[in-house]
């Protein structure tokens, strides 16, 4: 097929940078599976319900100048910051012992092989933007946890696209190995401070280490004209833990793809969301579970309230494989919507093919429960305001069980702005 | 200050109320009492404005003003309240939040001030105590995991921050223990005011003991059959209401 992706230039741009040529065949060989790819229609199952016309309006080019970006801040949270700026290392704080961060635009001779060793860890599959990824990257960042290391701050990843982003593509790649029987928390956030089209592409793949543990905040906060088509992938070993939060706002177009593989036994994954679309915005989360070995244990739950024109897209897919017995899995989403004109596609897909497992799943879409409502109403809070309470509710479940109360704190205020009583996402309108 | 004339109304089109009269005074404790079906929890629901309580004839006056064409959070902040039979949970509203809101709905509307957080949580606290509910009550979810004896006493706990002029206390006493009975029987009790004026629903004349009335009705088929004193309560424990509906037919 031809490519209608408006970004084969900058891929060109790059290819011809001398810089980055140790690396010309791997992103060649990613750049002809992805031209190769059909361009996704109303036809292509995994993007019957995103439509990716509005990625064609651009010519996307790779960010070159950056300006000033500041991007997420959490008030005293004392944690170590990794700034991003367009998808380029702009500032790090001292790094704790047991951590090392390689970065793929300064790998020495030496490194080289590595980086592209462990590149190809990630799997591309099916996923267009993580191919699409390989085929533009231009920066990566490998960050290292040795074994037994327990991480009392928080790596907060702060990612934030500038004003000069505006018609450019950045691409990201993080990669994150939590060595065996290591504890830490990974916050990524994403901001945008660009006036105009921009298509972040990020994609973060980590491996969680034998007895490790994770805790993991993919936070997709930018507002405004932003695309934001990239994956997170996690790799669990044996015993591993992982306790994984996903919020997304705002923003013309996001789709995150999210894969987990249950590789070592006995792994636990918490795997939560909440997407709040409004306006003509669109959010779509894949995630697939794949327990690919015995004893895994998957508890997943997302949520989204839907609100004016916006559209949102959730598909949930646990494959359990044949050799995964006594696999535990649960998933569940549920939705509301506030307007006649939102929309939800949900579809949880089950695959089983071991015999001895406990499987559940459902989705739901929903209004407010008129009973709830009745409660409130009867104790004189007029129906506006208890449509709003309500509605916060019923996501508030999941962010009051966030470990880190910080997090909390800077979700909190972003969340009342968008159900302050008048915005469309507690207006309820029939 | 309640005047109900021939009230009749349905739910999901089957008729409950059929010609309900009642008539009460500030001040003043009735005990409404009637067996399963005769329409004890519709005349609650319909006076505190629930949707799908549909009135079909009658008036229903209270301080005047027609309490039918007011909206449910209307009929609150003038002074209606409903201790709900069953309480709904609502995890991810907090109950303090929760009682925040609504207090601070009904004080705006008697024209009060609205209370600072931290007195508002110091008032909370202490009208806990009174329940006997402990403290982290307040931090969970609205209901959220509560026994049916905790669901109780948290209404009780809204009615005393509220300190509505009608209460209306829906089989509250159902599902409660003897002790827990008695906290939400004193609770009441220190309600009781010449301004206020409370209706107690229920099966059994147990609470009566604790929560003594000024007048008991008789519900059967959606009429109020028979009215009397304290001594029809104990009557109805001695026969049961199988002679009510002898009475009547």
């Amino acid at each position: 097929m031809s490519v209608p992706m408006q970004a084969q230039q900058a891929h060109q741009g790059l290819q011809s940078s001398t810089d980055w040529s140790w690396l010309n065949d791997w992103r060649r060989r990613a750049w002809v599976q992805f031209a190769e790819t059909p361009w996704p229609t109303r036809k292509t199952e995994a993007w019957k319900y995103t439509p990716l016309k509005s990625m064609l309006d651009t010519e996307w080019a790779l960010a070159s100048d950056t300006s000033n970006a500041t991007g997420i801040r959490f008030d005293g949270w004392d944690r170590t910051v990794i700034t991003l700026v367009d998808g380029k290392l702009t500032d790090h704080d001292a790094l704790p012992d047991g951590v090392t961060v390689r970065l793929m635009s300064q790998a020495t001779p030496e490194q080289r092989a590595s980086f592209e060793q462990r590149l190809a860890n990630t799997l591309a599959g099916d996923q267009l933007f993580t191919t699409f990824n390989q085929a533009m990257l231009a920066e990566a960042v490998w960050i290292d946890v040795a074994p037994e290391t327990v991480l009392e701050k928080p790596l907060h990843i702060n990612q934030v696209l500038s004003a000069d982003a505006r018609d450019r593509v950045v691409p990201v790649r993080l990669m994150l190995d939590l060595g065996a029987r290591s504890q830490m928390t990974l916050v990524e956030t994403f901001a945008s401070e660009a006036d105009g089209p921009v298509f972040i592409n990020p994609v973060t793949e980590i491996e969680v280490g034998d007895s490790a543990k994770l805790t993991h905040y993919h936070l997709l906060l930018e507002t405004g004209d932003v695309r934001h088509l990239g994956a997170v992938q996690a790799v669990m070993q044996a015993h591993s833990q992982l306790n994984s939060f996903h919020m997304a706002l705002g923003g013309v177009l996001k789709r995150k793809d999210i894969v987990v593989r249950h590789c070592g036994s006995g792994a636990d994954v918490q795997l939560n969301g909440v997407y709040l679309p409004t306006g003509k915005e669109h959010i779509d989360y894949h995630t697939t579970l794949e327990h690919e070995v015995p004893h895994g244990t998957s508890h997943e739950v997302f949520r989204g309230i839907i609100g004016d024109d916006a559209k949102a897209v959730f598909n949930g897919r646990i494959h359990i494989h044949k050799d995964a017995q006594k696999t535990l899995a649960e998933l569940s989403n549920k939705n509301l919507l506030t307007s006649s004109r939102a929309e939800i596609n949900t579809k949880p897909e089950l695959e089983i093919y071991a015999d001895d497992v406990k499987c559940a799943h459902g989705a739901t879409i929903a209004q407010l429960d008129k009973s709830s409502l009745f409660y409130f109403q009867s104790r004189g809070i007029n129906r506006k305001e208890a449509e709003a309470m309500l509605s916060f509710g019923f996501i508030n479940e999941l962010l009051e069980a966030l470990q880190d109360e910080p997090v909390k704190q800077l979700l909190r205020p972003l969340l009342a702005a968008l159900f302050a009583k008048d915005d469309s996402l507690a207006r309820h309108s029939k | 200050m309640l005047k109900v004339n021939d009230l009749h109304a349905r739910v999901e089109n089957t008729a409950i109320l059929h010609g309900l009269n009642l008539e009460i005074k500030p001040g003043e404790v009735h005990a409404i009492m009637g067996p399963n079906g005769s329409g004890k929890s519709t005349l609650g629901n319909v006076l505190a404005g629930r949707p799908g309580y549909e009135v079909t004839g009658g008036t229903v006056t209270y301080n005047g003003q027609n309490l039918l064409e007011i909206e449910a959070e209307d009929r609150a902040r003038a002074g209606v309240f409903l201790a709900f039979q069953y309480p709904v949970e609502i995890p991810g509203v907090s109950n303090m939040e929760f009682l925040k809101a609504s207090v601070d709905s009904i004080r705006s509307a008697r024209g009060e001030e609205t209370m600072s957080s931290m007195d508002f949580i110091k008032l909370a606290r202490e009208k806990c105590k009174a329940v006997d509910l402990p403290q982290d009550f307040l931090k969970r979810g609205v209901n959220e995991g509560f026994s049916g004896g905790e669901k109780k006493r948290n209404e009780l706990l809204q009615m005393m921050l509220l300190e509505p002029r009608l209460c209306i206390l829906d089989e509250t006493d159902s599902g409660l223990d003897i002790d827990a009975l008695q906290v939400v029987a004193n609770g009441v009790n220190a309600l009781r005011s010449p301004e206020r004026t409370i209706i107690v629903v229920t099966h059994y004349q147990r609470l009566l003991d604790y929560i003594v009335p000024d007048y008991v009705h008789v519900l059967a088929k959606g009429r109020i059959v028979k009215s009397g004193g304290r001594e029809l309560a104990l009557e109805l424990e001695k026969h049961g209401y199988s002679w009510i509906d002898e009475e009547v037919a």
